[in-house]
């Protein structure tokens, strides 16, 4: 270990094997009350031909041997309650506690989606509270929580665009994407049933608006634009974009992927923006949960409104109902209401903040342009313009001397910190692109800086010791080229 | 703010770090006139203590106290605590998609246990780590039907869970993707008859679901040797997957779409829960979603990695099997954990517990006069009954009892109207069922 490394220590942990490994014949860890009506023949009641037998290779281990599996594989992982997780585009901040202690409440967690509306008005006003207050912040009129996710948001927000321009009499051909979009954005487009137009970033990582007004033509149903973009930039000619937009009959669609550097502090319903998705998962603090589960609300504004999907959460002299009867919807994105028990999350998370979230964001863009400041100096910046909530560098300095971003990245786990999103955006050839959040201190974006400035060093007068990082983790370096040749992909006995 | 980790002078000497001077300064990038001059209208801010105090009242005003019998594609079993315990781990809860394999061994080594579960569960060869639900895998599966076959025609069951073929309809509005509806026979099945009349070589994909929406199993083998007699494909979501403990498993299926919920995850109003697709080896290319495989690292140790990321929207944009980014990982590991203490015993108990208590129920219910069974099929731990008056009157009157009646299937079959989805599992005791048949026939007795 390097000298330098001020955050992380070794420690011993424990080796584990799968559970299939750990299986013998008989063990059990749960046991259920005995049965209190009699007990039938399966293969006689529901006909032999409907039934198996127990289901082949399945575990059998106790209750303590599942929970030091599962304890001891947890501390192979990074996690951002051990320290700061970087990665941009991500907004890895704190998951308050409370969320999740609220979230499991009974009467909160046990509820029934088909249970009656009666019975329901506690989670139909969680509901309706969620959307009021997700309105205020994106300066939008009417909200829906049924997408999952980010991806399936903007899938949503893309059908209510067809289904509004279908409406105008021509749903039109083609979505314009800006080449620093997130991947989603263009096979979503695909799947609403639109081609897609990949549109150049201009010299500033900015939208050219006047090549734009070239581009936008009868065809064009929507521009997606992330902004702040994934240069951490905010599109500063965005309200020209949406009127050269809206000139032509198109709308402004905006992925609001980024919006943690905007709570409190600008509303894209002010700036032109018709239709956007939120990441609930990451502006709103609900767990990343290793890859899920997030939840992707979606705010419009009124045109779009009788296009939402069903059910919509209606309130009427206090009593709160569900109206199933929207002749325009574009119909269903997800069974039942959307994911209620990470909206719950949210909820909590914006009523701990208030209108305080504007600090929040202020804090992320301060943690961000601190950073940034002091690293400017040994890493690359290919976009000068100043940055909000992230800040995105090159590994062009260090590739003369063959160390390339993922190589960066992987020594700062030797550092005790958890990678920044690498090579991306993609316009960013071996990108840095790196999002503190505003749940760190000083302390910790210190270190931060100092194991960045560090590794810069080690990559000029050791590039080795970078290149054939990371050190000190369990496993080294995967073959994941191996694993993509020939998958396996589960367990079998013996393998 | 108790979330945020800075005092005011550590913030200025940030700010002076910078060389700005003022806070306002940071946004000189947003136009001034946008820039938010008022304060946000929103409630709060909270104590931890209120926000407790706020979510209390809310479960107040929900069904606590009463008894439900309502399943139709969300379950209530017994989940242990041990799963919440182990949940909460900030190793789990607080780290995001395993990328950065060296420090994400945890998360990669549940979902490689996760995907080998589901593949035993099913009788398929391989899972992907989950998607968003059961409605959106199945939509996934046909979506991934269309692409294997290159054909358009799909046919759905209706027996299929409506709001799955709502959101179906809804993917598939914009696509070359033809949806077409058959219908069931009186054992409440999929009518195989109309199946092999409707089939022709432009059939991409037969879909059922089994124990389907009236709680009735289907017969897989004849299903997918009608699709196969044609070149499709035999498409099978599982809504209810406890049935896996004690019911033939889809084997002859080529692509399993099942709803995970039933494993160790609360109901909470409909989500967040986990879908999962599993199919043949051969397909696994036209997968949509995350798959974790096991590898060796540099010095030829055992570890895992997310593997053909080929197929996905990061590498692939416009070209990608499918747009879905994040799958449930948190919902996934809660379906690992709790099967790995159920075990195969549990798992089997469970089951044969469900189907103990149905058959309870179901013969102690046609002991009420004018009330009859409506379907002759095999079922699981749900059953459809059809009773002499409308299911909502009976509601009304049960929900006085606080229980929860039977589902009115009328709000999705017209032709259904007067009968009702019941459904009984482990956690409904003997007493209870007596209380819901004693307040059926009450009900059934009020003079109208």
């Amino acid at each position: 270990m390097s000298e330098n490394i001020a955050k992380a220590g070794r420690h011993v942990n424990q080796s584990e094997g799968l559970i299939f490994e750990k299986s013998s014949p008989g063990k059990r860890g749960m046991e259920l009350p005995p049965l209190d009506v009699p007990a039938v023949d399966a293969a006689k009641a529901l006909g032999a031909e409907y039934v198996r037998e127990g289901v082949e290779g399945f575990p059998e281990v106790s209750e303590i041997e599942v929970v030091r599996h599962f304890t001891r594989i947890s501390t192979w992982n990074y996690a951002i309650d051990y320290g700061m997780y970087p990665l941009g585009s991500c907004t890895m901040k704190y998951n308050p506690r409370v969320n999740e202690f609220v979230a499991r409440l009974e009467g909160i967690a046990t509820e029934h989606p088909y249970q009656p509306v009666e019975l329901s008005q506690g989670c139909l006003r969680v509901l309706k509270t969620l959307e009021n207050i997700l309105a205020e912040v994106t300066g939008m009129d009417a909200v829906t929580l049924q997408p999952a996710a980010g991806a399936q948001g903007e899938l949503t927000g893309l059908l209510l665009i067809r289904a509004y321009l279908e409406s105008k009499g021509n749903p039109r051909k083609k979505v314009l994407i800006p080449d620093s979009a997130h991947g989603t954005n263009p096979a979503t487009a695909v799947i609403a049933g639109y081609a897609v137009e990949n549109i150049k970033s201009d010299a500033n990582g900015e939208i050219d608006a006047a090549r734009l007004v070239e581009t936008v033509n009868e065809d064009v149903a929507a521009l997606m634009v992330t902004n702040p973009n994934t240069l951490g930039i905010f599109e500063q000619n965005i309200s020209e974009i949406a009127e050269i937009l809206h000139a032509r009959g198109a709308l402004l669609y905006m992925d609001g992927a980024n919006m943690n550097a905007l709570a409190g502090i600008a509303r894209p319903g002010d700036f032109g923006v018709d239709v956007m998705h939120l990441n609930l998962h990451k502006t709103f603090s609900t767990p990343h949960g290793g890859g899920g589960p997030g939840a992707g609300p979606v705010a419009v504004k009124k045109i779009l409104e009788p296009f939402l999907p069903t059910p919509v959460v209606v309130e009427k002299d206090g009593k709160f109902a569900l109206d199933h009867n929207r002749p325009k919807t574009i119909g269903r994105v997800k069974a039942f209401y959307g994911n209620f028990g990470v909206l719950v999350r949210a909820l909590a998370y914006a009523l701990a903040y208030g209108p305080g979230m504007r600090q929040a964001s202020e804090d992320a863009v301060l943690n961000a342009n601190y950073i940034r400041k002091a690293l400017e100096d040994v890493y690359e910046l290919p976009y000068k313009l100043p940055c909000m909530h992230e800040v995105v560098f090159s590994d062009a300095r260090q590739k003369k001397n063959g160390v390339n971003t993922m190589d960066i990245a992987k020594r700062l786990i030797d550092y005790g910190f958890h990678p920044y999103t690498t090579a991306f955006p993609l316009i960013v050839p071996g990108a840095l692109m790196i999002e503190p959040t505003e749940s760190e201190c000083k302390e910790e974006c210190d270190q931060f800086i100092d194991a960045m400035r560090s590794i810069a060093e080690e990559a000029a007068t050791n590039p080795e010791l970078v290149k054939t990082a990371p050190h000190t983790t369990r496993v080294g370096r995967l073959d994941e080229v191996t694993a993509a040749r020939k998958p396996i992909l589960r367990w079998k006995p013996g393998q | 703010m108790r979330y945020l980790p800075k005092s005011d002078s550590e913030r200025r000497e940030m700010l002076r770090a910078i060389g700005l001077e003022s806070f306002d300064q940071l946004f000189q990038a947003i136009p001034e006139q946008y820039r938010l001059k008022q304060t946000l209208s929103v409630p709060g801010p909270l104590s931890e203590m209120e926000i407790i105090e706020y979510f209390r009242g809310r479960s107040a005003e929900n069904s606590r106290g009463y008894t439900s019998f309502l399943g139709a594609g969300v379950y209530h079993h017994h989940r242990s605590v041990v799963t919440d315990a182990l949940l909460q781990r900030g190793e789990f809860l607080t780290s995001y998609t395993p990328y950065q394999a060296e420090i994400s061994q945890g998360t990669l080594q549940a979902i490689f246990e996760f995907q080998t579960l589901m593949c035993q569960l099913t009788g398929q060869e391989v899972s992907n780590a989950s998607m968003y639900d059961g409605s959106t895998a199945l939509t996934e599966a046909v979506l991934m039907a269309e692409r294997l076959t290159a054909r358009q025609r799909v046919l759905v069951a209706r027996t299929v869970h409506p709001e799955y073929r709502q959101v179906l309809a809804t993917y598939a509005k914009n696509t070359r993707l033809r949806i077409e509806e058959f219908g069931f026979t009186s054992s409440g099945q999929a009518d195989l008859d109309a199946i092999r009349k409707a089939v022709d070589d432009n059939v991409a994909a037969v879909v059922v679901q089994s124990p389907n929406f009236f709680g009735v199993l289907e017969q897989f083998p004849a299903l997918a040797e009608i699709a196969h007699g044609c070149g499709a494909l035999c498409v099978v979501a599982i809504a209810e997957a406890v049935s896996l403990g004690i019911a033939r498993p889809p084997a002859e299926a080529d692509i399993v779409a099942m709803e995970a919920q039933s494993f160790g995850l609360p109901p909470s109003y409909g989500g967040p829960y986990a879908g999962v697709i599993a199919t043949k080896e051969k397909f696994v290319r036209q997968m949509p979603g995350r798959l974790a495989g096991q590898t060796t690292d540099n010095q030829g140790r055992r570890g895992f990695v997310l593997t053909l990321a080929t197929r996905e929207q990061h590498i692939r944009r416009e070209k990608a099997t499918s747009n879905i980014c994040t799958n449930q990982a948190l919902c996934a590991l809660a379906a690992t954990i709790h099967l790995c203490l159920l075990g195969k015993r549990g798992l089997r108990e469970q089951a044969g517990q469900n189907v103990a208590k149905a058959q309870f129920a179901l013969a102690q219910m046609e002991t009420i006069p004018g009330v009859r069974r409506a379907f002759t099929g095999p079922v699981f731990n749900e059953f459809v009954m059809e009773f002499p008056r409308s299911v909502k009157m009976i509601n009304a009157e049960l929900l006085k009892s606080k229980m929860i009646g039977p589902m009115a299937l009328g709000r999705f079959y017209p032709e259904l109207t007067k009968r009702g989805l019941v459904c009984v599992t482990e956690t409904t005791t003997r007493e209870e069922i007596s209380r819901l048949v004693d307040g059926i026939d009450r009900a059934l007795k009020i003079p109208v």
